[in-house]
């Protein structure tokens, strides 16, 4: 049928063990069209799309493509179809090259030479320069979803899924991301752009469907409907902003990098560059960048699980720290939130109380451990009391961490962090996947730890989240860390520029191998 | 005189080596292609064992070595099959796993094995052409060994080109990455590394057989004597790399036949001394490898020994 | 087709229930296996399982061959908790023999009470010192464990053997491979008349009760744990990966090594070429029936024991080879894997494609 829609889902239902994912969502896409889907997470929107990738099957409901009732039994018969799709968690082979990559995923690549030159080709055609001899670890994270939407392009399909492709991108990234798209649009393909960024949605996408909590919402117009109307469809209340609290008073310095410079064994590492900060009482740093320049390490530096050879490099409250590990920069006053929940920051097998110990040993007046023996009344004691302060919906003290979902998992361990009273908090990615509610209230803990004379260091790839809660920002990029502005003097350009590695010294460009990609 | 003694001697140190490698190049070749696949089979020396004792039986049996042997791959599958039903479809942990295989193959091979210890057995023949065999040193190292020998010269060979030149190779090595990815392109992770380790356990039965048949044509219990382990040692040490794996086999086999002739010659340490060297070689090799962790973990599998489960 | 659904939490009911199935299964194979062999299975089952503990002496027997079982897989439990697979536990327990029993033999004062505790710190360093030489190699070059502990055995077993052929052999001994026996004052004596059960089972029980002690309430047992469970949370909080590598190697290689000065001291009452039927080993199997928790252990160990006992009792009256015992071990050690994962999964049926 000629004048059938691309893709039209009637009635998709699907259920997991303990959550409905998908309750009877309709959805149509027609050809050309740039269409977001739009929820927060936990919303639904992964599985509806692992649903039309046939990585999922549906309970219930029908799919119609392009005006045919069909059924997608696996992605392979997705991609026959005339799908493709560039998740949010790339698939891709560290020590393998881009060509070997892209042939990967094809069902039918042929020889290396003839697709190493139809990589090329597409490459060029829609402005996304990649090398195809080059092993993808050496790629930075922008272009390393290039080579997925090469791989993806080189199937000629005809619906083209996006999956949160700019949580990693700097601004300027964004902007060519954006281009590209529109350009396939324009040939006739229709895009499926699933976001929770409204401003991009906004700037990009003709028609967006709101999924909350598994349902169809609404529908709407991105370009004449504002970004918090949709952000309130999204949540289903009023937004509140987080109460800032006048002007930060800084007090002393309580971390101080000098010079610091870290050496990894890890032969994808990126190391540390001469970094330069300072992080007062009373105030909030962010440190902005797109993972992979040098976030880990920079984190393992300031933690203690990596020692540095010069203890004077990092300085808690003028102490030289680089040498001692975390048991004793805990013993300093230092707290740290990870960025990996589950695994770092918690043990997933084991329950809140016994997860309390992991940090509370380390603080005498709890008393979690006496004469080598753990006493669980205080660590039980411990661990209730963070579930009740941060709000944290588990079933006690008892419960295994593993079972915690995102968001209560990160209130745990902030609380638990924020709870031993620390003079310095660092913290990762505070709230990456999680649900707008506990967001909120995470951030305005952060907020009130730094308003009683913590000084707080926040390490995000979120810059809207990073706008709101700091008062100073600096960005890492290549393992250098740029100066720090004040937030209230910048912008998001300004920002997203020194995130592109536009720090004006030439010695950045020769860290890039190969030509510089970026900017 | 003297001279043609030390080529005699020279030459039947080569020799003898090449003998003493066979058995772990052959499954170590296996292990590398497991273990590309992510998986870790720490069962080696179980499955060496059940290839030797039914290369044993079947050859003494059937009167044809190829019957043995083939009967001895086939033996080590079977009983590998066993160990990758444990770990991929039942999501066991997988060192533990390899040692039940190695636990269960070494009492498995003694039992069937009892009514054939002392039992005689002619060695494989070995290949003799009139001119060339009888050039010194390397006439008999080149064309006078069996037949076991070219074909594991010929399957490293087979190994590197699957490897690194297919796709079949690629798509196995892509597993061994990263399984979640590999998942998601469609491939069945489970399904090669099915194939994977069945191909790892025949190659181990057919090292094991190699022992019984040809280096001394004989079974006797336990006659592994940890090479299983050394095999292992050798793919650690060849850091994932084809290549590397056929000159650490023949590395370690020097250090296993060095001994002897050490003994023979009449060198002053006692026999129990020497007869240590190879295993403390083996420590030696493995502590000068694993000290670059960086090159470890640049080649090592990234799944490797890494539970998958779809779900 | 089935599929395989993660829990929310470990089944308990699982937990236990798994090694009873394992061993159900276990016997269940038993039956097929004699079937093959060509003999009535019920007959072989009873001589290889009932038939032996039918005596009093019988009972004792478990106690004395699961005294080393105990002892060696508390040490490898710890270990494995922690992810250290110290698969040497064999040399260790060599070592121990050699140091503690060494001692014994050579204690040329006459003797005195405190002979005994002497031989038995001495085979605790013994066992030990081979534990260390792995953690060594682990913690400064990155070695793993399993390949230099398992060479460290044949090693060890090599030295015992030049010892007993050389240097430490019976020169009253008719110039068999074989040291001259120890003395009263260096000897286990038995505990009960009749019987070969000697002190060094009361010690083992005490170790399974430390070892539980230790896991359960200690903080160095917390971190063990952690380490295991996930070793990115041990560095996060500090834990140091090192230390508990080296005080696990070290810990279950001095009770390797105290089972070594046990055999020795005890039931065999001189040093052989050979002083351990793979105690070192099958305590692996031990430790794994035991759900790597010390008094599950010793339960565990116990039926292994009987394993070990049936295998010889089955040989002497049944002419089964002696063979049969480490396939009923390899067997139960598989089963015991196999039905592992009910607990962190159930089973599921697979979901049908949606058709439109």
């Amino acid at each position: 049928m000629v004048n059938a829609p691309r893709l039209a889902l009637h009635g998709i239902t699907k259920q997991f063990p303990g959550c409905l994912a998908n309750d009877s969502v309709n959805l149509t896409l027609d050809a050309g069209e740039i269409h977001a889907l739009l929820g927060e997470n936990g919303a639904g929107k992964s599985t509806l799309v692992k649903i039309i990738y046939g990585v999922q099957h549906a309970d219930s409901g029908t799919i119609d493509w392009e005006g045919e009732s069909t059924a997608i039994a696996n992605p392979a018969q997705a991609r026959r179809l005339g799908i493709g799709m560039v998740f949010q968690h790339f698939s891709l082979f560290e020590s393998l090259t881009v060509a070997e990559n892209v042939a990967l995923g094809l069902d039918n690549p042929g020889q290396m030479r003839e697709m190493t030159r139809r990589i090329v080709e597409v490459s060029t055609r829609y402005g996304l320069a990649l090398e195809p001899t080059r092993h993808v670890h050496t790629l930075s994270v922008g272009e390393r979803q290039r080579v997925e939407i090469v791989r993806c392009l080189l199937g000629e399909p005809r619906l083209l899924i996006m999956d949160e492709p700019t949580s990693v991108l700097t601004p300027q990234e964004v902007d060519r991301l954006f281009e590209v798209l529109r350009r396939l649009a324009g040939e006739g393909r229709t895009i499926l752009y699933i976001s929770h960024k409204l401003e991009e949605i906004r700037a990009l996408c003709d028609k967006a469907t709101v999924l909350r909590g598994g349902r169809v919402v609404g529908e709407c117009d991105p370009k004449t409907t504002s970004a918090r109307a949709m952000a309130e469809m999204m949540i289903g209340t009023e937004l509140s902003s987080p109460k800032r609290l006048g002007d930060a008073v800084a007090g002393a310095p309580m971390l101080r990098l000098n010079n610091l410079s870290t050496t990894s064994d890890h032969p994808f590492a990126t190391n540390i560059k001469s970094a330069n900060l300072s992080v007062c009482a009373g105030e909030i740093v962010g440190i902005a960048g797109v993972a992979g320049n040098g976030q880990a390490e920079l984190l393992a530096a300031l933690s203690g699980e990596e020692l540095v050879p010069v203890p004077g490099m990092i300085e808690i409250e003028g102490r030289p720290v680089g040498h001692i590990g975390p048991r004793d920069r805990r013993g300093y006053g230092m707290a740290f939130v990870p960025e990996e929940r589950l695994g770092r920051g918690t043990v997933p097998e084991m329950t809140l109380s016994e997860n309390a110990l992991l940090s509370g040993y380390t603080v005498d007046i709890l008393g979690m451990v006496k004469s080598g023996m753990v006493r669980s009344v205080q660590t039980q004691g411990y661990a209730s009391r963070v579930i009740k302060t941060f709000h944290v919906a588990a079933r006690g003290h008892g419960s295994v961490a593993r079972s915690l979902s995102g968001g209560n998992l990160q209130k745990f361990i902030i609380g638990r962090e924020m709870m031993l009273e620390p003079r310095l908090l660092v913290v990762a990615q505070p709230t990456w996947g999680v649900d707008a509610g506990a967001s909120a209230s995470i951030r305005q803990a952060l907020l009130d730890l730094s308003r009683a004379g913590a000084a707080v260091l926040v390490i995000s790839q979120d810059l809207d989240e990073l706008f709101e809660l700091c008062d100073r920002m600096a960005v890492i990029y290549h393992g250098r860390i740029s100066e720090t502005v004040q937030v209230k003097a910048t912008s998001v350009e300004a920002i997203g520029l020194l995130m592109g590695g536009v720090f004006g010294t030439s010695e950045d460009r020769q860290d890039n191998e190969g030509p510089n990609a970026a900017a | 005189m003297i001279f043609h003694d030390v080529i005699h001697e020279l030459t039947a140190i080569l020799v003898t080596t090449v003998f003493a490698s066979t058995p772990m190049l052959y499954a170590a070749l296996g292990e590398l292609v497991t273990e590309k696949s992510g998986v870790l089979n720490l069962g080696i020396e179980g499955m060496m064992l059940v290839g030797a004792i039914v290369g044993f039986a079947v050859t003494t049996l059937t009167g044809s070595a190829i019957f043995g042997v083939a009967a001895a791959a086939l033996a080590g599958a079977a009983v590998s099959s066993v160990f990758a039903v444990l770990t991929l479809l039942l999501l066991a942990n997988q060192v533990a796993c390899g040692l039940a295989l190695t636990i269960f193959g070494t009492g498995l091979s003694a039992l069937i094995g009892r009514s054939y210890i002392g039992k005689p057995l002619a060695r494989i023949p070995q290949l003799h052409i009139p001119q060339l065999t009888d050039i010194p040193l390397i006439g008999p190292l080149i064309f006078g060994q069996d037949a076991l020998v070219y074909l594991s010269v010929a399957m490293a060979v087979a190994v590197y080109w699957f490897l690194n030149r297919t796709r079949s190779g690629l798509i196995l090595r892509s597993v061994g990455e990263n399984h979640d990815a590999a998942h998601a392109l469609g491939y069945s992770v489970v399904g090669i590394r099915f194939l994977a380790v069945l191909f790892g356990g025949a190659m181990s039965g057919i090292g094991g057989s190699y022992l019984s048949l040809a280096y001394t044509p004989l079974w006797s219990e336990g006659m592994t004597a940890g090479r299983g382990w050394i095999a292992l040692a050798c793919v650690t040490f060849s850091t994932w790399r084809a290549g590397r794996v056929l000159l650490g086999a023949y590395l370690f086999g020097f250090f296993t036949i060095a001994q002897l002739h050490a003994q023979a010659f009449g060198v002053p340490i006692a026999p129990e001394f020497l007869s240590m060297t190879p295993y403390i070689a083996t420590i030696v090799v493995l502590v000068l490898i694993s000290r670059k962790a960086s090159l470890v973990r640049m080649h090592a599998p990234a799944c490797l020994g890494q539970v998958f489960n779809a779900g | 087709m089935l599929r395989l659904e993660p829990r929310a939490q470990p089944s308990t009911r699982m937990m236990l229930a798994t090694p009873v199935l394992a061993v159900l299964l276990t016997l269940l194979a038993g039956l097929v296996l004699f079937a093959i062999l060509g003999v009535n299975p019920f007959d072989a089952m009873y001589a290889f399982f009932i038939q032996p503990v039918e005596n009093w002496y019988g009972v004792a027997e478990l106690g004395v061959k699961a005294t080393p079982l105990i002892l060696c897989a508390v040490g490898l439990a710890i270990a494995i908790r922690a992810n250290i697979w110290n698969i040497g536990a064999e040399g260790q327990l060599v070592m121990g023999g050699i140091f503690g029993g060494g001692l014994g033999l050579f204690w040329s004062d006459g003797g005195g009470l405190w002979v005994l505790p002497a031989m038995f710190i001495a085979g605790a360093i013994g066992g030990a010192l081979w534990g260390a030489i792995p953690a060594f190699l682990k913690t400064r070059f990155n070695a793993n464990e399993i390949l230099t502990s398992l060479m460290l055995t044949y090693v060890a077993q090599l030295l015992l053997e030049k010892l007993i052929h050389g240097p430490w052999r019976d020169p009253k001994g008719f110039n068999f491979p074989q040291s001259k026996p120890f003395e009263s004052y260096a000897s286990i004596a038995p505990m009960f008349e009749g019987t070969r059960l000697g002190f060094g089972f009361v010690i083992a029980l005490i170790v399974a009760v430390g070892g539980w002690l230790l896991l359960s309430r200690s903080f160095l047992g917390f971190q063990i744990k952690v380490i295991g469970l996930a070793a990115p949370a041990a560095g996060y909080a500090g834990f140091s990966q090192r230390r508990i590598t080296w005080a696990t190697l070290m810990l279950s290689g001095a009770l390797a090594g105290v089972a070594g000065v046990n055999e020795v001291a005890g039931p065999i009452g001189q040093i052989l070429p050979s002083i351990s039927p793979g105690y070192g080993f099958t305590a692996i199997i031990v430790a794994f029936l035991g759900r790597l928790h010390p008094l599950g252990i010793v339960i565990a160990a116990l039926l292994i024991a009987l394993s070990y006992i049936g295998g010889d009792a089955a040989q002497m009256s049944m002419n089964l080879p002696v063979a049969v015992a480490s396939v009923f071990q390899g067997m139960l050690l598989f089963f015991l894997l196999a039905t592992e994962v009910l607990i962190r999964y159930r089973i599921r049926g697979r979901r049908r494609i949606v058709h439109g």
